[in-house]
């Protein structure tokens, strides 16, 4: 928040009255500065202009009409605003960065907490500058020592009963009310009665509560409220005696409780998996990106030597904003159990003994070279970054196999059309939608990122959503229209009543959820789904409603890089199956005598049937290329070391196909990232959202060969949807205590 | 040396005049529930028949999107029927009718020291303990009250009949110091909110035993020397009629 630099601007004038302060004021507060004396000092000589000042934090300034722009003056500074911004806004646009403790540009205004009192010429008070909108001509000084004076009173009245526990708060280091005591607060208070203290709650297995630390700024309120859409904190009581709770016992059941941790400008809200961990300027920061779901949140893992000791949101206004699940934020510490770590070998005893890499490998390219090309089978996981996917495609490719997938994706995938399996409004795009209609999907376990968007988007602008799906939570205002496929005809015949609200909207958006890949019938609901958005217009030059929201990292890239197998019973008669981290596969459908090879990072489902045990790198601890549901090249870096003897996943098939003696021609990274622009040239635009060009349709007509076995919930706990997650403790306790019964 | 010498002996002479802790007051109890076998979330409660009406009467009042306006007269109701006091199934109830979440039901209950969220007695006696009234001596009002019922504030008489609470200011000032007397005796029909002026610690005990006994008690100033707000024995002062303001001809105009 840049609180140094704010801190040495309020220090400067002090500094050059000190002297003089010191000597008349030697026995009160050498702190304080009168706005008097300054006054008259400051009178005489006219003021020079200012040098600009770039805006805080890159602030940008969007004009929608032009017409609308006012100017304002900030420290004698001009700036030019739209209509309707508050005061903090153009302070921000100026350069000057306000103190604040309950304004979050994400939530609604409270102005409670005071602290970003600024003067204003004319005004017979200081004005809290937050809730103030700007009006043109508006003079605006922050750095006056009235201003100064306003501050260091609201800071004295916070400070009044908060605990002095600096040193035992896990805030300590990046809390708000420290930083900013630092520039506003006195070195000692004047009150002397008791503190008040509060009970703590209990919210649950994530977040801890010292309710004691609380300045009651109620962001976490305003966040439950507003963005997590569970209307559980409130605010009690009055008075010294206010407090933030439930009331009654309840635990925080949010999918994205986690970010209250982040919002919460004390220590009153904070990790407790984290508690007494580490301090923030212990940790190394890597900014990487989230690969639990399909969304591709952007993260930033904090690491001490070789642990991961927690993950913290990064911005990223088109995917994830400034929030993540509560998934992502807490899932780390299944990256330190259950590791593989060793390349092992099932022996004639059902027993692993650990080889070396070379026997592994050596053994793998033997069995691999004696089955006959199409019983080979190779499944990439849900975690799988586009580098190994490719490799393990050339590879089995060499090998002359083609049966090749990512689970996840079905088997009768259509790879052809990006448009068939993209969110091709984007996520951020889903903003602009006003009706929603979701097929078969439970967007708040899939996605909770992309629930958090359809959330703001029904709160803001009583967008309509439709849903088609087996009974589950919704946490905004939705319409459940059936259960299956009869409703989907129905729809699509233009003969359920939900018809006219789609045939109204400016800009609907269709969601399908990537669950229904695995449905024989899959086709056909496709093309229903395609009949509905072609009398709805949900497909026009300027708006793509057509969105499919994908379940895990690696369908996106795999669907990009043609994984798709060329038979779907190839699993049945297959001799040799190679398990890149794939551990969803439903393992009774490989045959008892087949050779399995499981290579990833954890001992998970698919350690129990496998033969051969290769140890990979976890995305923490690699770099690889991943593509979100909406189209969007990301890439993770690691953060720590890998464990063991693991090795990145296409090192390890660039290294089995040397020794399997079908050489794959790259050797770096760059290499294979160079073989990857030959199939997929989007994957390697970095942090670039490729849409997808060819929205035609080439599908036969919507026919009614739908089978009408209602849609499934594709997940039953959000806590645990791969191996890492699974092999998480703290997860475990979520699924244990917040899922609903 | 001497600054902290002197700072010390400063924060003494303050601590003896400190009230002593257990008796720091705060307008509301706790502000958050526990459950009890007669207070918990799956206790069944509804408005009665006749209170419906009235329930569905106060939501005429405001427009049909700001049902929510509605949660301060309803919340009084549901105190009203449940003998004085709002059981945290009585709040789901009003948050049902309201539409919104219970937490906005119970953030009002808990901001408002008029929502008695544990049991009270079927009189709730409030002391006002606001600055006139604790010059005109309430402190010892609230303590003669206490005594003579044996029960600490906000504890209920084993009778269930009494209990005692603190307020703040009613505006009875000029007539301090004043109680208040809450009747739930008769649910919500015989509801009763009546002040008790210019009383005295005698005066109290025999305001309790009369309300012990059903007897009806006229409200207002228990001074007989007084006619409601006037001065004690006849006006001393401003005994002519009042003149007018002197004010400008406005038929000259």
């Amino acid at each position: 928040m840049g609180l140094g630099m704010l801190a040495s601007r309020v220090m400067r004038p002090t500094a050059s009255k000190l002297p003089r302060n010191l000597l008349s004021h030697f026995h009160i507060r050498p702190i304080v500065s009168t706005p008097e004396s300054s006054a008259a000092q400051a009178q005489p000589e006219p003021e020079p202009t200012p040098p600009p000042r770039a805006p805080v934090a890159g602030a940008r300034v969007h004009f929608k009409n032009p017409d609308d722009a006012i100017e304002v003056f900030v420290d004698g500074y001009p700036v030019k605003i739209p209509k309707g911004m508050t005061v903090l806004q153009a302070c921000e646009v100026a350069g000057v960065d306000i103190p604040r403790f309950c304004y979050h540009s994400r939530l609604s205004i409270a102005g409670n907490c005071r602290m970003c009192l600024v003067e204003v010429e004319k005004s017979p008070k200081p004005v809290a500058s937050c809730a103030m909108p700007a009006l043109p001509g508006m003079k605006i000084k922050t750095d006056t020592p009235v201003a100064k004076k306003a501050r260091e009173g609201v800071m004295e009245f916070l400070l009044m009963n908060h605990p002095l526990d600096c040193p035992i708060c896990d805030q300590g280091g990046e809390c708000d009310l420290q930083d900013q005591s630092m520039a506003f607060g006195s070195d000692r208070g004047r009150f002397t009665e008791m503190k008040r203290s509060v009970v703590d709650k209990n919210l649950g297995p994530l977040v801890k509560t010292v309710m004691t630390r609380c300045i009651q700024c109620t962001r976490c309120v305003r966040f439950a409220t507003e963005v997590a859409g569970v209307q559980d904190l409130g605010m009690l009581g009055r008075g010294s005696g206010e407090e933030i709770g439930t009331y009654v016992e309840k635990l925080m059941t949010s999918e994205l409780s986690g970010n209250v941790i982040d919002i919460c400008p004390v220590g009153a809200l904070t990790s407790k998996p984290f508690a007494f961990k580490a301090r923030n300027w212990e940790l190394k920061g890597t900014e990487t990106i989230d690969v639990t779901d399909a969304v591709g949140s952007n993260i930033r893992i904090d690491s001490r030597g070789p642990e991961v000791l927690r993950i913290l949101p990064r911005l990223n206004e088109d995917i994830n904003e400034e929030w993540i699940s509560d998934k992502t934020r807490f899932f780390y510490d299944g990256l330190k159990r259950q590791r593989l770590n060793d390349p092992m070998i099932r022996g004639a005893d059902g027993r692993f003994k650990a080889v070396s890499w070379r026997d592994a490998l050596a053994v793998v390219a033997e069995v691999a070279h004696q089955t006959k090309p199409e019983e080979i089978v190779g499944i990439a996981g849900q975690l799988s970054d586009a580098e190994s996917m490719m490799a393990l495609k050339d590879f089995l490719n060499k090998m002359g196999s083609n049966n090749v997938w990512c689970e996840g994706n079905g088997v009768n995938t259509d790879a052809d059309l990006r448009s068939g399996y993209l969110m091709n409004s984007g996520i951020a795009g889903l903003e602009k939608a006003d009706v929603f209609l979701l097929v078969g999907t439970q967007p708040r376990v899939e996605a909770a990122m992309v629930n958090a968007r359809i959330q703001k988007t029904v709160r803001a602008t009583q967008a309509k959503v439709g849903y088609i799906g087996p009974a589950a939570d919704f946490n905004y205002d939705h319409q459940h229209l059936g259960i299956g496929p009869q409703t989907l005809i129905e729809i699509a015949e233009g003969r359920h009543p939900f018809c006219s609200a789609l045939l109204n909207a400016k800009n609907p958006a269709i969601i399908v959820g990537a669950g229904l890949f695995e449905r024989k019938d899959k086709d056909a609901i496709f093309s229903a789904v395609e009949t509905i958005s072609k009398y709805a217009k949900v497909v026009r030059p300027d708006w793509n409603g057509f969105n499919v929201l994908l379940l895990n990292a690696a369908q996106a890239a795999a669907l990009d890089l043609g994984l798709v197998p060329e038979s779907g019973k190839s699993i049945e008669s297959a001799k040799f199956v190679y398990l890149m981290g794939a551990d969803d596969v439903n393992m009774e459908k490989v045959p008892v005598d087949a050779f399995v090879v499981y290579q990833g990072h954890h001992g998970d489902r698919g350690v129990y049937r496998a033969n051969v045990i290769l140890p990979a790198a976890a995305f923490s601890e690699k770099e690889g290329t991943y593509e979100n549901t909406e189209g969007c090249v990301q890439q993770t870096l690691p953060a720590v070391p890998t464990v063991g003897d693991a090795r990145d996943d296409w090192k390890i098939i660039r290294a089995l196909s040397e020794v399997a003696g079908v050489r794959l021609p790259y050797d770096s990274l760059g290499a294979i990232r160079s073989r990857i622009k030959t199939v997929a040239p989007n994957l390697v635009h970095m942090d670039e959202r490729e849409p997808a060009t060819f929205s035609a349709s080439l599908k036969p007509d919507f026919s009614h060969k739908m089978s009408l076995t209602a849609f499934g919930s594709t997940i039953e706990n959000f806590y645990m949807t791969d191996s890492i997650t699974r092999a998480s403790k703290i997860m475990a306790q979520c699924s244990a205590l917040l899922l609903k019964k | 040396m001497l600054a902290r010498l002197a700072a010390n002996r400063l924060l003494e002479i303050r601590q003896l005049f400190r009230q002593p802790l257990s008796s720091r007051s705060f307008s509301t109890a706790l502000n958050y529930h526990l459950d009890s076998p007669d207070n918990n979330p799956d206790l069944q409660w509804e408005f009665s028949d006749v209170n419906k009406e009235k329930a569905k009467e106060i939501l005429s009042h405001y427009p049909s999107n700001y049902k929510q306006s509605a949660v301060i007269p309803l919340l009084d109701l549901a105190q009203q029927q449940h003998g004085g006091w709002l059981p945290v199934s009585a709040m789901n109830a009003v948050a049902k009718v309201i539409e919104v979440a219970p937490i906005r039901v119970y953030e009002v209950a808990t901001f408002y020291s008029m929502f008695n969220r544990s049991k009270v007695g079927k009189y709730h006696l409030l002391v006002c303990g606001t600055t006139p009234c604790m010059i005109r001596g309430s402190r010892e009002i609230e303590d003669a009250l206490l005594k003579h019922l044996g029960v600490k504030r906000n504890e209920v008489t084993k009778d269930g009949l009494f209990s005692v609470g603190e307020m703040e200011c009613m505006g009875c000032c000029v007539n301090a110091p004043m109680i208040t007397v809450a009747d739930y005796s008769n649910g919500s029909e015989g509801y009763t909110y009546n002040y008790y002026e210019d009383v005295t610690p005698k005066r109290v005990v025999e305001i309790v035993e009369t309300l012990r006994r059903g007897e009806k008690l006229p409200p207002g100033t228990q001074n007989p020397q007084r006619i409601r707000c006037g001065p004690e024995g006849g006006n001393t002062t401003l005994l002519s009629e009042p003149k007018p303001p002197p004010c400008r001809d406005l038929d000259a105009c």
